[in-house]
């Protein structure tokens, strides 16, 4: 069966990465004013791109570890 | 209140989330091979997946959007449907009644009854679990388009449509494993999308010190920011929104919920959280998809854990807004959202001939709103002047007026207030994603207990797998259409709505007496059960027909108690005598009825004639009984720690 971190950590390291790229193309916008002076889309993007590659990682993991069993 | 514009990247983000749960939906096709595999996941899943969608199940958009409301209305006195409503019972479904759920043949807690009692008590289990579902998911799936619609400007029909149409295609595509996969997600979705919002408003705020003083301020006076004031003659003390115990020792009438000490503990974390977390079939069939014994029984446990520090995520916002309000930051609660109707044209015509104050009344009574009464007669003065007004004025005005709160968009009015574009974008994913898998997690249920415990029990036994698997299919679509017409119902027929949902209270309440005295004695009768329920049903209906609180209830001539501060306090007692009325007739009963099932049949049923059961592998530190110990202790520390 299908091993949900898979696509879980596909999804997460796409919105991630468009977060990320998305916060510095708006760098220093005046949008900021409002997530008080922090420019959250490019600090968030970046955590959800980390949890992405995290699951990513994991799904590698248990797959390189089945196939030795 | 309006989101304000979305951005392309909001647009993309939403779009990705959809493309991915359909892309695991036809991802898992290949797995659905036969009924098993559609119904139970073929009971291959991992702990860690079943443990998450155990508890995200229940975390519904619905359970965010309220559960704010509740942390601003009660403060952290709400985590007591955590803490209390909650731990206790996922840790006891682990040790004591996981092993008869998956030891047993049965395939849906409906079939359980089956077995154990008889066909009566299941079919009135099942199909009162079928229509509940039904209802359910009817009611988010309607909550869904209405909050596009008011945030967004987006087509009622066709959110609801195309919503319910997503929902469909990863539900027949993958079945149970598909909503089970997609609440994981969701999950993740709602910590990753509202934790950063939750952070804002806390550095907004300035911490939580100052939050605690600014709750103190609210404490004093909560009619300054539009929450109820507490009962005539009484004061609430400075730490009612601070402290979950000290305001609740104080009596139902010094504590912002209206409860009492005694219907928390019992009606609440013993009664209604067993009833709901040890019965349900909507979580419990999370936990019987596991792969085995082990993982089954892991799962409410793996839930509990972040079950237990959620409040900080959904209880919180809410006190952060409370706490906002009262800072002159330019936040306050958000206002009811009104609509200008034909009866409230009519009522501003009346209004411009009446007194002032009858005037007000009229408007606010065709608006269902409490206004505030100056600038009221300042609107009724300047539109009755005039003939032939402007409609969307008139509504933006009237809007200005409201000083009702609605306490259910407190969570988005902080996305809006903190989320640029991006993160709004993140934000609104996650909440479409809740409302969703609520509707997947409940069609997913009904389907099972239709095609077993109705369809295959009553109308069609001993037919191929692959009808039933059919039979499957074809109610999951006839179960998401049957939601779109409750999503109807819901937007025509409010009061209706409330009504059901009274009813399914009535029906559920007394349930756990059933399984409590079923499971650990094996004397408990099919008979003693069945009358016990309806008994125990019969009295909660009494019970509300003959009590009050805040005007609800009471329908019945005779009336008992009519002082109940919170319709809160009255559902627990409610639930308290339904359940000790249930089990005090089941044992009665079973004492003078003859056992029609002997020890052989009952053996994994019941308690005492099922062998010990011995945890297979792993460190002794994971054995369910180690688990669920060290939760419970941890569950009473963060008790103690915000005593």
């Amino acid at each position: 069966m299908l091993d949900l971190r898979l696509p879980m950590g596909l999804m997460f390291s796409l919105v991630g990465t468009m977060l990320t790229i998305y916060g510095l193309c708006t760098w220093g916008g005046d949008q900021y004013v409002k997530s008080l002076g922090i420019n959250i889309n490019l600090w968030w993007g970046l955590t959800l791109l980390a949890f992405g590659l995290a699951m990513l990682g994991l799904a590698r993991w248990a797959a390189a570890a089945e196939k030795d069993k | 209140m309006q989101l304000g514009q979305l951005q392309f990247i909001d647009y993309a983000i939403l779009a990705i989330y959809v493309i991915f749960v359909l892309g695991i939906g036809f991802a898992l096709k290949r797995s659905m091979k036969n009924s098993a595999d559609f119904f139970m996941s073929g009971r291959a899943i991992p702990a860690w997946i079943t443990g998450l969608a155990f508890m995200s199940a229940n975390l519904g958009a619905l359970e965010l959007v309220g559960m704010t409301a509740c942390g601003a209305k009660y403060g952290i006195a709400t985590s007591h449907f955590y803490w209390v409503g909650a731990i206790p019972a996922m840790v006891f479904l682990a040790i004591f009644m996981m092993p008869f759920y998956y030891g047993s043949k049965a395939r849906s807690v409906p079939e359980y009854l089956k077995l154990r009692f008889d066909e009566r008590t299941r079919c009135l289990n099942s199909i009162s679990f079928a229509v509940m579902t039904v209802f359910a998911s009817g009611i988010s799936m309607h909550c869904l388009a209405q909050l596009l619609d008011q945030l967004l400007g987006w087509n009622y029909h066709i959110s609801l449509w195309i919503c319910s149409a997503v929902v469909l295609v990863y539900v027949l595509k993958g079945g149970l494993t598909s909503a089970i996969y997609t609440e994981v997600l969701q999950f993740f979705m709602i910590v990753l999308g509202f934790a950063p919002v939750v952070y804002l408003g806390m550095k907004d705020v300035g911490g939580w010190d100052v939050l605690k003083t600014q709750l103190t301020v609210v404490a004093q006076d909560p009619g300054a920011v539009g929450l109820s004031a507490p009962a005539a003659g009484h004061v609430f003390s400075d730490n009612a929104w601070t402290s979950a115990w000290q305001p609740l020792m104080q009596g139902a009438l010094n504590n912002p919920m209206g409860v009492d000490l005694f219907a928390m503990v019992f009606g609440l974390g013993f009664v209604l959280s067993f009833g709901y977390w040890c019965t349900n079939f909507l979580v419990v069939q999370r936990a019987m998809a596991a792969r085995n014994m082990t993982a089954a029984r892991r799962t409410p446990l793996i839930a509990a854990v972040p079950k237990m520090i959620l409040p900080i995520l959904v209880i919180l916002p809410g006190m952060l807004a409370v706490a906002l309000a009262t800072m002159g930051k330019g936040y306050s609660l958000p206002a009811k959202q009104i609509e200008v109707t034909e009866k409230v044209l009519v009522a501003m015509e009346e209004a411009g001939k009446m007194k002032p104050e009858q005037g007000v009344e009229q408007i606010s009574k065709a608006l269902k709103a409490k206004l505030d009464e100056a600038k009221t007669e300042a609107i009724i003065n300047k539109f009755a002047a005039k003939s032939g007004f402007d409609k969307g004025e008139l509504q933006k005005q009237l809007q200005g007026a409201v000083v009702e709160k609605d306490f259910n968009n407190v969570i988005l009015s902080l996305v809006t207030r903190y989320c640029p574009s991006g993160m709004l974008g993140l934000a609104l994913t996650a909440l479409l994603a809740s409302f969703m898998s609520g509707m997947a997690g409940n069609v997913t249920a009904f389907n099972t207990v239709w095609t077993y415990d109705l369809y295959q029990a009553y109308m069609a036994p001993n037919k191929s797998d692959a009808h039933y698997m059919w039979m499957g299919r074809v109610i999951t679509v006839v179960g998401i259409l049957l939601s779109i017409a409750c999503a109807y119902f819901a937007k025509n027929y409010d009061n209706a709505m409330d009504v059901i949902q009274l009813v399914f209270g009535f029906v559920n309440a007394p349930l756990f007496a059933t399984f409590l005295l079923g499971m650990f004695w094996s004397g408990t009768t099919a008979t003693g059960a069945f009358v016990g329920l309806l008994g125990g049903i019969t009295t909660s209906a009494l019970f509300h027909g003959m009590t009050m609180a805040e005007g609800k209830g009471g329908w019945l001539p005779i009336h008992l108690y009519d002082k109940f501060p919170s319709t809160m306090a009255q559902n627990f007692w409610l639930a308290s005598f339904a359940f000790i009325s249930c089990f005090v007739l089941t044992l009665g009963i079973s004492l003078v009825t003859q056992r029609t099932k002997n020890d052989e049949d009952l053996k994994g049923l019941v308690y005492s004639l099922t062998p010990k059961l011995q945890d297979q592998g792993g460190p002794w530190i994971l054995r369910p009984a180690v688990l669920g110990t060290i939760l419970l202790v941890a569950c009473a520390a963060l008790n103690y720690i915000f005593w």
